[in-house]
């Protein structure tokens, strides 16, 4: 079995690892890094619990090759708070209520922070819309939108205060 | 525990009923808290199961030395590692590992433990298995036909009399009711009878089974499982391996969702077979193609409703037949919907008949209200049809017909106070049904019941000595529950609820606990806690009379403190919680309280839900434009989270009734093993989900609760068909109500 070295950016911190060669982005991340925060729901690209953020896009990291990040950067919910100060976004979901299980919660975030740092301020339909590839059982979405609508203006407040 | 009523009455709850942020809120969106997946042990192995492709087939043998010869596999298990030790398992023991045949597509046949993930998945190309593929049949109907092919040459159909002479694929017919139907039905003047079918469902909760096993050679071992009960992991696992119960330690991992369909054991059992084989903990994590294939869904349906009225609106009788399929094996929830079938009416002559059936599908584990949905889409549809036959308003057609306090249940028992008349009243009265039906929609409404269950339970409550306090639960936390176990502590004992940390304790740090279902852990969890807390508190009382040198009858419990009870106890000031947690070293010790309860009347669930919707005609698509849940909590604990069951279990039923079911090809393969084919809601198929919290206190309960995660998975389906009748004039028969499926039958009406 020959394995790849890649070395990558994960979280603003410089990673090296080896991977094989049909191994996914996925996988290395929670098998080799113990990045856990990402879920596997499907590995077909179907639910969104895997999603990162790979060069500025959000992608499925179960359809992603590790060996494909070889000089790139990867953001993954473990880089989302910073320090111990968490983003909006991970605090609205708390006040809302807007997970039950949890599972699906790391993907949504990290989708839902994609959105906003390109879409300030999106109407309900924009965020519905974005946050279709995310799948969630538990919350019919109801709390989710209302936690993503409710964190874009705090985070728009925020700004304009600056 | 009695109701208590100085509490309801007079509205003194002080934190229950508030809305504070979750426990395990952070570990969830900063991705530490850790799923059955997340788990590593030293030394671990990556197993992985060969399933069967066929739906039906003989094994005549398997040969696994060239899986064996590839480096790095060290271990295969076959049945032949799973001795039948045990009668009652023999069903669960058959589904893990099939023995001498494969009984549908998905079916376990073998599993390998390997070094690797990419080495396992190798090694199950390796294994040959020589099948000999036999008819198969996976519709309840066809099943039921006199020439199906049989599943079993032994199957002799229970509860008719006399007994059948012949085999088939019925296991079991059941009977529910009172009064005399026939001489109900003669005295109707309007009388609907339709016949519906549902097809089969699966939960779809987005984690797929996982766990890992350590079996250790002096014969203990440790398992790492997500699952809605560890107690019934052990209990299962320990009895198939020819365990002590004491010697297999199971610890819950968080758990991404279950709806029941994580209340038995699959992969388990195999994990923990192949760990003692190979000496190495073994992690087995199930692709989504084997949770569709191999777990969960819910039985697919083929039910005969009919109800009869007289003109005024009375129901003079109902009658159902049911059809069930539940996989191979008899145990399909029929009997569950047999009984839910009537439940929401008050009615002097009710008959329902119920079939169980075996099929070559995936064996059904429990769903949410199991076997409920199924029933009430056929119940609910034929109301609204009587009520517009009758020239009524469906509402209040229901509304006159609703069962209250005193009714005999359909299925038996004489209900106490319950909530559907609060929840029908409250529906008439909602902002949506007040509003007129939106341009080009139709509106539906519909009703639901579920009894929700108590059950046994353990609860520890420990003080620490800054007066803070750790409960442990048995119950597994599923949605959420944590936050609601710490509000009821705190209230019982008169602490912030910040004060109170919730922990799930492994199988062997608390007492025997029933698996997380039947929307049992707030209700039964809650009150073992509020009894253990009463139990402390009366320890508490007893160190405080013991400072001011009185007796402890002489002291009371009110406000988070202890006080002298009268004037005649003495004058002292008032000791908090944490000042007698601060002294209970050099008053006595260790303050602490726990309890064991077998937890009764969990209070009857109802449900009453509104639908706007519209069809489109050239695409059959459906929008859900608006709607609404009003449901009977009994007391909301954390209403945000009641609010969440009601929103997730109706968008379950949203997805139920128009998108989602299992397809299966001729030769009784699954044809839509994935979330891109199995259609479950996604965010922008809905709209907002609109909530209305009723509150009927259960008598049952010191706070009145009532368990509310299943009951609102039962109206969508009807409240859905109906409203699709309202908006098109066509009644549809089957769910889901798919785009297929409405094009097809917006053809026929054009054609009639």
């Amino acid at each position: 079995m020959s394995g790849k070295t890649v070395t990558t950016t994960i979280n603003g911190d410089a990673v090296e690892f080896v991977c094989g060669a049909d191994e996914t982005l996925l996988d290395t991340l929670r098998d080799r890094l113990g990045l856990t925060g990402s879920k596997e729901g499907c590995g077909t690209g179907d639910c969104g619990a895997c999603s990162v953020v790979l060069d500025g896009r959000l992608v499925c990291s179960c359809l992603v090759l590790a060996a494909e990040v070889e000089g790139r950067t990867v953001e993954t919910i473990e880089g989302m708070a910073s320090g111990e100060e968490l983003h909006p976004l991970q605090t609205k979901f708390i006040e809302h209520a807007a997970l039950q299980c949890g599972i699906c919660t790391p993907g949504f975030l990290v989708a839902a922070k994609s959105l906003l740092d390109r879409n300030p301020d999106p109407t309900e339909t924009e965020v519905r819309y974005w946050l279709a590839g995310n799948l969630c059982r538990c919350t019919g979405y109801d709390k989710i939108v209302r936690a993503v609508m409710d964190a874009a203006r705090e985070l728009r407040e925020a700004k304009n205060a600056a | 525990m009695p109701l208590d009523e100085t509490l309801t009455n007079e509205r003194k709850f002080k934190v229950v009923g508030t809305r504070p942020n979750r426990p395990d809120g952070i570990d969830k969106v900063t991705g530490r808290a850790r799923y059955g997946a997340d788990m590593t042990m030293p030394g671990m192995l990556w197993g992985m199961i060969l399933r069967s492709p066929h739906a039906h087939a003989r094994i005549k043998g398997i040969d696994a030395s060239k899986a064996l010869a590839l480096s790095g596999v060290k271990a295969v298990v076959t049945a032949e590692d799973f001795e039948m030790r045990d009668d009652d398992l023999r069903d669960t023991l058959i589904n893990v590992m099939a023995r001498d045949k494969a009984l549908y597509d998905g079916h376990t046949v073998a599993a390998v433990a390997a070094t690797s993930k990419s080495i396992a998945k190798k090694a199950l190309k390796l294994i040959e298995v020589d099948y000999d593929v036999l008819p198969a049949v996976v519709d309840e109907n066809a099943a039921m036909a006199p020439d199906a092919p049989l599943l079993y040459d032994d199957m002799f159909t229970q509860g008719v009399d006399p007994a059948p002479t012949k085999p088939s694929n019925v296991a079991n017919v059941l009977e529910f009711g009172h009064g005399d139907v026939e001489a109900g039905f003669a005295k109707a003047d309007v009388v609907i009878e339709r016949t519906f079918k549902t097809g089969a469902t699966h939960q779809g909760y987005i984690e797929p089974h996982a766990c890992v096993a350590s079996y250790n050679p002096d014969g203990y071992a440790e398992m790492w499982v997500c699952t809605q009960g560890h107690f019934m992991i052990r209990d299962n696992c320990a009895r198939l391996l020819g365990m002590d119960l004491s010697r297999l330690r199971v610890t819950a991992s968080e758990i991404g969702g279950g709806f029941g369909g994580k209340t038995t054991v699959f992969i388990e059992p195999v994990a923990l077979a192949l760990s003692k084989k190979t000496g190495r903990p073994v992690k087995i994590v199930m692709s989504r193609d084997e949770v569709f294939r191999a777990t969960g869904p819910t039985s697919s349906s083929t039910n005969r409703v009919k109800i009869g009225a007289t003109k005024d609106g009375r129901i003079v009788a109902a009658e159902a037949e049911l059809r069930y399929q539940g996989g191979p094996f008899a145990g399909s929830p029929v009997e569950w919907g047999a009984m839910t079938a009537f439940a929401c009416y008050d009615l002097e002559n009710v008959k329902t008949v119920g079939y169980d059936v075996v099929c070559n599908r995936p064996k059904q584990a429990a769903y949410r209200a199991p076997g409920a949905p199924m029933i009430a889409f056929g119940v609910e549809s034929v109301m609204d049809d009587v009520a517009h036959e009758l020239g009524m308003d469906p509402v209040d057609f229901r509304i006159l017909n609703q069962a209250k306090e005193g009714t005999k249940s359909s299925y038996g028992p004489t209900y106490g106070p319950i909530g559907i008349a609060a929840c029908l009243d409250a529906l008439k009265h909602s902002d949506h049904y007040q509003s007129p039906v939106p341009e080009g929609c139709g509106r539906g409404t519909a009703v639901g019941f579920w009894f929700n269950f108590g059950g046994q339970t353990c609860v520890g409550l420990n003080v620490n000595e800054d007066g803070t306090v750790t409960i442990q639960l048995g119950t597994q936390d599923i949605g959420g529950s944590r936050a609601s176990m710490c509000l009821m502590t705190a209230e019982a004992l008169g602490i912030p609820y910040e004060d109170v940390r919730a922990v799930n304790a492994d199988t062997s740090a608390i007492g025997f606990t029933e698996t997380t279902e039947g929307s049992r852990t707030t209700f039964s969890s809650g009150m073992a806690l509020i009894k253990a807390a009463g139990e402390t508190t009366k320890k508490m009382c007893a160190r405080a009379a013991k400072v001011w040198g009185i007796p402890e009858e002489a002291v009371e419990w009110v406000d988070g403190a202890a006080r002298p009870a009268g004037d005649n106890a003495g004058k002292f000031d008032p000791m908090t919680f944490k000042e007698i947690a601060a002294i209970a070293h050099s008053t006595g010790g260790p303050i602490a309280g726990h309890s064991e309860i077998n937890a009764e009347n969990a209070g009857e669930g109802f449900a009453a839900h509104i639908c706007d919707l519209k069809v489109d005609p050239e695409t059959g698509f459906t929008e859900v434009v608006r709607y609404t849940v009003i449901q009977d909590a009994g007391k909301a604990v954390h209403p945000s989270y009641v609010e969440g069951q009601m929103q997730g279990a109706a968008a379950q039923g949203i997805g139920w009734a128009l998108n989602e079911e299992y397809i299966y090809s001729e030769d009784g393969r699954l044809q839509n093993p994935g979330f891109l084919d199995y259609r479950i809601p996604v965010c922008s198929d809905l709209p907002m989900l609109e909530t209305v919290i009723v509150e009927v206190p259960n008598p049952g309960h010191p706070f009145g609760v009532r368990g509310v995660g299943e009951t609102s998975i039962v109206p969508p389906l009807g409240a859905i068909g109906n409203a699709v009748r309202n908006a098109t004039g066509m009644r549809m028969l089957e769910t889901p109500m798919s785009p297929p499926r409405l094009v097809a039958a917006f053809r026929e009406a054009a054609k009639a």
